[in-house]
């Protein structure tokens, strides 16, 4: 999209092209405005709270990832012999709180989208600068109760904290870790809130709904449902607790309550968080495939509304966790069609990424590496998913590894894939500086087979009947585990190497021009990084998202001979 | 009202609020140790959604705010609605089907 940008007011200077490392000083931006640690700490610039949350993030991902470690460790031999089960079942739990919690849900809104949310729009900042700071730091709050948890011996309900196990009779720190998870809540409503405000009150001129870039589409689709979903999850662990302290009566049958009442509401948050983790996952893709593919998305209104389609469908579908609950089966049949429908919008999104990139100028970059993983790995999440929506099936596999390998897919092959590309195709912009080029792409073909390694024979395994959240199996299942440990193995090298080269490249990368990829949107307009207030002058947009010259690459060419 | 100006209401206003509620939470109070056979709960909650809504439009001041902002204060309640019917339709059909084995 095109708008008018002012020249800059003082020290204008040309755009600078990616030269090597020690290039002209950078004039004033976000990042050198200020260096005390009161200008972090305190800092009201959703720049720099973004930064402050990829750093938090980073960090959770080393714990959880860590966790998921140890278990793969203790499932390479078919005995019990690093882990008993006591702690293999606090480990597990506590990959899945800290990596669904502080890692998947918050990933993509509070690092990109708190960054990129009101640059792409053309705005100075979110509408409530304060109280995005605050929600940084509740969400600070959430993961010190939860790591005090884990001091104290961890909880071992599994994250779902299903009653009456973790209302009655589980030992471990349920009460903390249910506390950490409603303050969190806490943290992602009102960021929530603040992009839901923005982009309804502070688009730049000219910047109608239908000009907004698809990733503001998801972030906007993602905040609605953590506005309509958060607070049924707050109030549902807040009732574990209570039922745990004071014996109310909610989920306990002993006192008049009903153990599947709390997965009805465990779900209906937890469910549609699902696609809180995946919505902006997939504005992301449709950033990177737009800008590689150097062509306009095929279908913007479809993939609008299927976004939005998919955020309202979302919240009819969570019956389907309880097929074998004790659900009627009227119920489990309508959720259960419910359930096919979500595949429709979603469907839509994956045609119409691979359409545009059908004679496209394809440049695979590192981000564009990462959309294409997406692709394939999001498909087999996605259509692995129809088969666990349908019941008969479900009844055969439900809770064993092929429910594991499932959700890895979506959660791991398409929300981390998708994060990833989308930290490397805007690094260059939060921090002006290039990433070694050869090295991402090489990271991203580690992460890719390391993942399918890993998770694929868990497909196999859970057809064969292996449960999961057990620490031991017969020996016969053992060459598939092993090949399962080892893709772990190559996945963790895979996700280390930006985690090395990333923070090499803040010192070490090529400078960053303004738009290294010629992409289009306000936030290639601007300076890299941009400065404290973003654009120097209110830009007016005049075109159209994703604004790339029409036709096919032959066309286009034909047309320049 | 709309536009972004911010509504200023008369403090009459909240402390007419807050004695509402109070008088709702005596309500309650006294309802409890009544019996109504059938209407204990639907009056209980009668009175709830009473004190609900008197904070919601007025001193939440969603009553003199724009279309959106009622659009979004009544989104949650339809959602709320939407938890309800269908954990419902799961208990009211349970019954349907005799449970096998």
């Amino acid at each position: 999209m095109s708008s008018t940008v002012a020249p800059h007011a003082a020290a204008p200077r040309p755009d600078l092209p990616a030269t090597d490392g020690h290039a002209v000083e950078p004039r004033e931006n976000y990042l050198n405005v200020d260096y005390g640690w009161k200008s972090w700490l305190l800092s009201t610039d959703h720049k720099r709270i973004a930064v402050m949350y990829l750093i938090t993030i980073m960090f959770m991902i080393l714990v959880g990832g860590s966790f998921a470690i140890l278990l793969r460790l203790e499932l390479a031999t078919p005995a019990g012999d690093l882990l008993q089960s006591e702690t293999y079942n606090k480990i597990f739990t506590m990959h899945g709180v800290v990596m669904v919690f502080f890692f998947l849900i918050p990933g993509i809104p509070a690092v990109l989208g708190n960054f990129l949310v009101p640059i792409m729009i053309g705005a100075k900042d979110l509408a409530f600068p304060k109280i995005n700071l605050l929600s940084y730091y509740i969400f600070l709050a959430g993961i010190t109760l939860t790591l005090i948890a884990v001091a104290m011996g961890g909880v071992d309900t599994g994250w779902t904290f299903y009653t009456p196990y973790s209302s009655t009779y589980a030992n471990s720190q349920v009460a903390l870790a249910a506390i950490a998870v409603f303050v969190t809540g806490f943290s992602s409503i009102l960021t929530g809130l603040n992009f839901i405000v923005t982009v309804h009150k502070m688009r730049a001129p000219g910047m109608t709904w239908f000009r907004l870039p698809l990733f503001i589409w998801a972030q906007y689709a993602t905040s609605l449902i953590i506005m309509l979903g958060t607070p049924v999850i707050a109030i549902t662990v807040a009732l574990v607790g209570l039922e745990r302290l004071f014996h109310i009566g909610i989920f306990d049958p002993t006192y008049g309550g009903d153990p599947v009442l709390f997965q009805h509401m465990f779900w209906f948050y937890s469910h549609p968080a699902v696609y809180i983790m995946i919505l902006p996952a997939m504005g992301v893709m449709s950033e990177l495939v737009t800008a590689f593919s150097k062509k306009r998305v095929f279908g913007y209104h479809i993939m609008a509304f299927s976004t939005l389609a998919i955020a309202v469908i979302g919240f009819f579908v969570w019956g389907h966790h309880l097929f074998v609950s004790g659900q009627s089966t009227y119920a489990g049949v309508m959720f259960s069609v419910i359930t096919m429908l979500v595949a429709v919008p979603s469907a839509i999104k994956v045609f119409n990424w691979v359409s545009t990139m059908y004679r496209g100028d394809v440049w695979l970059t590192t981000p564009m590496c990462f959309a294409i993983a997406f692709l394939g790995l999001f498909t087999v999440g996605g259509l692995t998913g129809i088969f666990l929506g349908a019941m008969g099936f479900d009844i055969h596999v439900h809770d064993t590894y092929f429910v594991v390998a499932h959700f890895h897919y979506v959660m791991v092959g398409g929300m981390v894939t998708a994060f990833f590309g989308g930290i490397h195709f805007w690094w260059p912009k939060m921090f002006g500086r290039m990433y070694p080029e050869n090295m991402g792409r090489i990271s991203a073909a580690i992460i890719f087979i390391g993942f399918n390694l890993t998770f694929f024979p868990q497909f196999i395994l859970g057809y064969m009947g292996m449960p999961r959240r057990y620490h031991f199996y017969p020996e016969e299942w053992q060459v598939l585990n092993v090949l399962s440990t080892a893709g772990a193995t190559l996945l963790g090298t895979g996700y280390l190497l930006p985690m090395i080269y990333l923070p090499w490249s803040l010192k070490f990368g090529k400078v960053a021009s303004k738009n290294p990829w010629g992409a289009k949107g306000l936030e290639w307009q601007i300076d890299s990084p941009p400065t404290t207030f973003n654009f120097d002058k209110v830009p007016i947009v005049t075109e159209e998202a994703y604004a790339y010259p029409e036709g096919s690459r032959h066309q286009r060419e034909a047309e320049v001979v | 009202m709309s536009g972004n100006q911010p509504h200023i209401a008369p403090i009459k206003l909240y402390l007419g609020v807050f004695a509402t509620l109070i008088a709702g939470t005596w309500l309650t109070y006294w309802v409890a140790l009544q019996d109504f056979g059938w209407l204990n709960t639907p009056l209980a909650l009668l009175i709830a959604v009473v004190k609900a809504t008197v904070v919601v439009l007025y001193f939440m001041h969603v009553r003199w705010q724009s279309k959106m902002t009622m659009v979004f204060a009544a989104a949650g309640f339809v959602w709320l609605l939407i938890l309800f019917a269908f954990t419902l339709q799961d208990y009211f059909t349970r019954s349907w089907l005799p449970i096998y084995g």
